[in-house]
Order: C-alpha cells, then structure tokens, then sequence
C-alpha cells in the first residue's frame, strides 16, 4: 500500500484528511432507499384515510350523520342508516369475549411471570404462540361446529331467553376470547417481567406472601402494560371478521344478549363487499362509512394502547 | 435469576428460598385464611392456563375429528367441485402459494429497509421519524377488513386499477404484514450490541458496509423469524381477500395477472365451505383447516427452531 492511497500525504506534509475522499453517492443513494420504505408506512395511512373519507363523504351527502350514529335501525335496502345496531353488536361479540379474556390472559400471565418453573415457561409460552397464530376462519370453524352445539347443550333453560340459536353472540364472544388471551397474556406477562426483582424482593423480606406480591406490588407496577395489552385486545375483537361472520350471523340487532343472532360492523363490510359491486351506489358507500367508523375506533384504542406500552417502557427499561 | 442450571444460581435460589419461607413462616404469622386464599388464587391461575391450553386443544381436535374422514391426496390434487366427494383444494392451494410467493417478495426488502432506515439512520428526536414510528406501531393493529377496504378503493380500482386480478390480493397483504416484519426486524437490529458497529466504523468502513456486513449478518436470525411469522399470517388471513374477488367459485389454476379469471386462496375456500349447511361439505372445510393448520404448524416450529438455534448471547 502506498502512502497516498491512506492519504498520509497531502499537499500540506502531514496534515491528514479525515473526510472520506469522495462524495460518497452510493451511501446517499442507499439512504433515500432506506428512507422510502419507511415512508412507505405512512403512505399506506395516508391512502387508508383517502380510500375511507372520499366515499364516506358521498355517503354523508345523502344520509345526515345525525341519522347514521343515533337511529336505531340498519337495513340498507329499506334505506335505513342507523348505524347504532352494528355497533352494539360488535360491542355485544366484543365486551362478552373481553370478560372471558381478560380473567383468563392475566391468570396466564400471573403464572408465567410470577408462578411457572423456568422449564414449564418454556413449554407452555409456545403453546400460546401457537395460539395467537391459529388462523381466525379456523376458530370461526371451531365456533359453528363445536361451541355453539356446545353452548345450546349446557344452557340453562329459558336463562337469558333460552338456548342460543345457530347463529349467537355468545360463541362468537368465547371464540374471540380465546383469539386474544394470547395478545393479554403475552403484553402484560412481558410488563410483569420487566418489574424489577428488588421490588419483589422487599415485599418478601417484609413477611409478604407470593400471592400478596403478585397482586399488591408486581400487578400495580406493571399496570400500563396490563391495561395497554387489554385495550390492544379490544381492539383486535373489533376488527375482527371471519369469527363474527361465521358464528353470530348476519341480522342487524341491537342487543348486548348472547343468545341472540347480530352482524358487527366488519361482517356487514365482509357480506356487502363481496363480489363485484357497483361503485357509486349508496351500497358501495355504507361499506367505506361503516369502515371509517371501524378504522377510528381502533386507532383511538391503538393509540392508547401504544402510549401505556411506551410509558412502562420508559418506567422499567 | 438465570434460567440456565449453572449450580452456583441454583444454590442461590435455594438459599432464597429457604431464606423467604423461614421469614415468612416467622414473621407473616400466615393465618388459614391467608393459606386458603392463597391456594384459591394459584388455583385461579391453573384454571386460567387451562382454559387457554384446553380450548386450542379443542379447536385442533375438534378440526381432526371433523375432517379426517376426508383427509386424502385428492384433497390437495382434485379442484373444488359441487360434489363433496370430489371436492378439493388444488386451485385455492396454488393461489395461496402465488399470493405468498409475492408476498415474500415485495414484504422482505421493503421491511428489512424501513427497518434499517428507523434503527440504522433515523434521528429519533426528529417528529417526522416519531410520526413514521407511531404509524408503523398503529397500522400492526388495524383491522384486516380496513385493509381489504384500501385493496379494493386503491390497488383494485382507484389509482392502481388492477382489477381483480391475484396480484392484487397479494399487494395488500404486503402493506397488511408489512409492518409485523418491521417491529420484528427493528427488535433484531436493535439486539445486535452498538459495539459492533463502532469497531466496524473505526476500521473505516462506512456506514452502509458497517450494516451490509456486520449489523445485517448478525440480525438475520430475528429477521427471518419475523417474516416466517408474518407470512403465517398472511396465509391464515382471509377477511380482505373477500373484498378483493378472491370469493368465486375457482375450478382451475390461478392466473395471477390476469383479472378476468378468477382466483381464491385456502383460508377463503374454507370459509366458503364452512358456511354451507351440508355436513359433507363441512366436512371438506374441516379437512382443508387441517392442511392449513399443518403448513402453519410446520412453519412456526421452524422459526421457533430458527430463533433458539441461531440465538445469539452477547
């Protein structure tokens, strides 16, 4: 190697240039590359919001958005635009699988975190993954063919107005439980680790028993990321669709009873959008407004969602 | 406390213990009741654990039982049929495999660079990149009908107008699990320790080749595990498909570019066969979730595999 070529020397004897030699195009080049595919994301929020608002705004030109939140009767053909009948019985499918879920994901959680010997950790973390990555039309099978029956079985008489039809809120609510009891189980389980031992530690050395230091010390600690992995949780029920598609039917109704048949509001867009409708129409656009309503609930829960989870972060890590 | 059985950790934990029962037992005077209501409360956690482990258990042997009786190699050569005997899987198998195929090809660089921009080069006090990264946390969670609803205002008419073609369902599972594999390679490159890359710069590389040949190296495990994940979903996933034409009846092989002929993909023939009343034809759906299940099954043990034998501890 030359002494140029390590460019000892320079015009000026020994003054070395630490600059790089040449511009360094190829670098700037891979860099705007890099910088477009992150930019990419927000793009797709962008086109998201146009694809929603353009034909949503249509909609809104014909049915006043006081009929579209506060009626109480969806029936598009009949030109009926409350839409309060969808959302009810999203929250119907949604509220009865939080309060199966919620219970069961931070029981796990508690286990995992607190309880389990590192060996059964091992094993059973896995086994929720496989959970979380079973398909939803699979567990939407599983609800039409073994929940529901189940469920009509073991109904207790004329409980609730009776034994729940073939079509039915509450197998729907136990199916989407089990969808997201990993989602709960793995946010909040990832919280309680990350509160640190010498919190533990000091409830044990003041006489504290493991449940009291698991209820009173590690849950509180870790209380963002529990509420962040239950809102997160929410949020997926909702946008949930082969589950509700399959199992609580396709009829309008405003009731929070599970016995009783609803369509949410992304079985309505997953009926009305197949196959080739025409654009323009009023029917087209239902679909865009009732997708607006879907996407902004879940980007409020998300954002809360994401907030909690960063504030535990920047508490425990 | 370290999982591993390194003896010296082990005695410590046993001191511990011992050390935590004797303060307990001295100083907490445990009353029944305490004993009691702690036994209830571990017995609420098993009985949590066994909900979850029992339903997907049910759900697996549930699919079996229901489907076995048709579990055959017709089930992947024969194309669908109105007749349940002779019913299969091929042509929604085949389109399944092209959507994934460009899937794959379209998420894995576009992640991996937006992954690198936002770990290797953003400046994280700039809003623009705090923006990018909210987005990116936001759009992991937003429904996959929302996504069908882009595909078929953006990608299917709109500005793209690829009509219904297969190549328009697989752009949108792209934007759909385009952000799973960013957090996932985002979390690899972040594990790759900072001294790495400053002996790299030392020695005077610049910063693309300290990535290209140090960082990206070293990360690829993570990375790999993320996008088998992300495609795992891809493939289960059929909500936007069914806004995108993916729902007609198929009886021959899939043309991905051609919008006029039609095509479907496994988890939307099993939907459309789940929904018929016929206990045959059920039948045929609960087979085609196994096969499903079983690509998946294989899948995700390999990237489970991937992550614990290419794991590496600095």
């Amino acid at each position: 190697v030359e002494a140029r070529d390590i460019g000892v020397s320079s015009p000026v004897g020994l003054a070395r240039r630490l600059e790089a030699p040449s511009r360094r195009w190829g670098e700037k080049a891979i860099f705007a590359a890099l910088a477009l595919c992150a930019a990419l994301s927000v793009i797709t929020t962008t086109a998201i919001v146009i694809s929603l608002i353009g034909p949503a705004l249509g909609f809104f030109g014909e049915v006043s958005p006081g009929d579209f939140f506060l009626k109480s009767e969806w029936a598009p053909a009949q030109e009926l635009f409350g839409v309060l009948p969808l959302v009810v019985g999203t929250l119907n499918v949604v509220l009865w699988g939080l309060l199966v879920a919620v219970p069961v994901g931070l029981g796990a959680a508690i286990y995992l975190s607190e309880y389990a010997h590192p060996r059964v950790r091992k094993v059973v973390k896995p086994v929720l993954e496989v959970l979380a990555g079973i398909p939803t039309v699979a567990i939407g099978f599983f609800g039409v063919s073994l929940v529901t029956p189940l469920l009509q079985d073991i109904w207790p008489g004329e409980f609730l107005g009776g034994p729940p039809g073939f079509f039915n809120a509450g197998a729907a609510a136990l199916c989407i439980g089990l969808m997201i009891v990993p989602i709960i189980s793995s946010i909040s389980e990832d919280a309680m680790r990350a509160v640190p031992g010498g919190l533990r530690e000091g409830a044990y050395a003041m006489g504290a028993t493991k449940r009291r230091v698991a209820t009173r010390v590690v849950f509180p600690a870790a209380l963002s990321g529990i509420v962040a992995s239950i809102v997160l949780a929410f949020s997926r029920a909702v946008g949930e669709t082969m589950i509700v598609l399959l199992v609580a039917g396709n009829t309008p109704n405003l009731t929070l009873n599970p016995v009783e048949p609803i369509q949410a509001m992304t079985a309505f867009i997953g009926v009305t959008a197949t196959g080739d409708i025409a654009t323009g129409t009023i029917e087209y656009d239902t679909v865009f407004a009732v997708g607006l309503l879907l996407f902004a609930i879940t980007l409020v829960a998300n954002l809360i969602s994401i907030r909690l989870v960063r504030k535990y972060r920047e508490v425990y890590e | 406390v370290s999982e591993g059985f390194d003896p010296r950790t082990e005695r410590v934990r046993l001191a511990t213990a011992g050390a935590r029962s004797g303060t307990q037992a001295v100083l907490s005077g445990q009353s029944p009741r305490e004993v009691l209501k702690s036994r209830l409360f571990q017995g609420f956690l098993y009985l949590a654990l066994s909900f979850a482990l029992i339903g997907l258990a049910a759900l697996l042997i549930d699919a079996f039982v229901e489907g076995q009786g048709r579990l055959s190699l017709n089930l992947i050569t024969n194309a669908n049929s109105n007749d349940p005997a002779e019913a299969g899987f091929r042509t929604a198998i085949i389109g399944s495999l092209y959507l994934i195929l460009f899937v794959i090809l379209m998420v894995v660089p576009v992640g991996i660079g937006a992954s690198i921009y936002l770990e290797e080069y953003a400046n994280k006090e700039r809003w623009w990149n705090r923006i990018i990264e909210v987005n990116i946390q936001n759009l992991a969670a937003v429904p996959s009908i929302v996504y069908g609803i882009l595909g078929l205002a953006f990608i299917i008419r709109g500005p793209l107008d690829l009509g219904f073609m297969l190549f328009a369902g697989s752009l949108t599972l792209t934007l759909l699990v385009l952000p799973t594999v960013i957090i996932a390679s985002r979390e690899a490159i972040r594990a790759v320790p900072p001294s790495i890359r400053e002996g790299s710069l030392a020695l005077g590389a610049t910063q693309w080749q300290t990535i290209r040949r140090q960082v990206l190296p070293a990360a690829i495990p993570g990375i790999v595990t993320g996008i088998i994940l992300a495609i795992s979903r891809a493939i289960g996933e059929a909500a936007p498909l069914l806004l995108l034409g993916a729902a007609t009846f198929v009886t021959f092989d899939p043309q991905p570019f051609n919008a006029d002929t039609g095509w479907t993909a496994l988890p939307v023939q099993i939907y459309q066969l789940a929904v018929r009343p016929q206990e045959e034809i059920r039948e045929v759906a609960a087979a085609g979730i196994i096969v499903m299940l079983v690509v998946l099954l294989l899948m995700n043990s390999f990237a489970i595999w991937l992550r614990n034998r290419y794991e590496q501890k600095w």
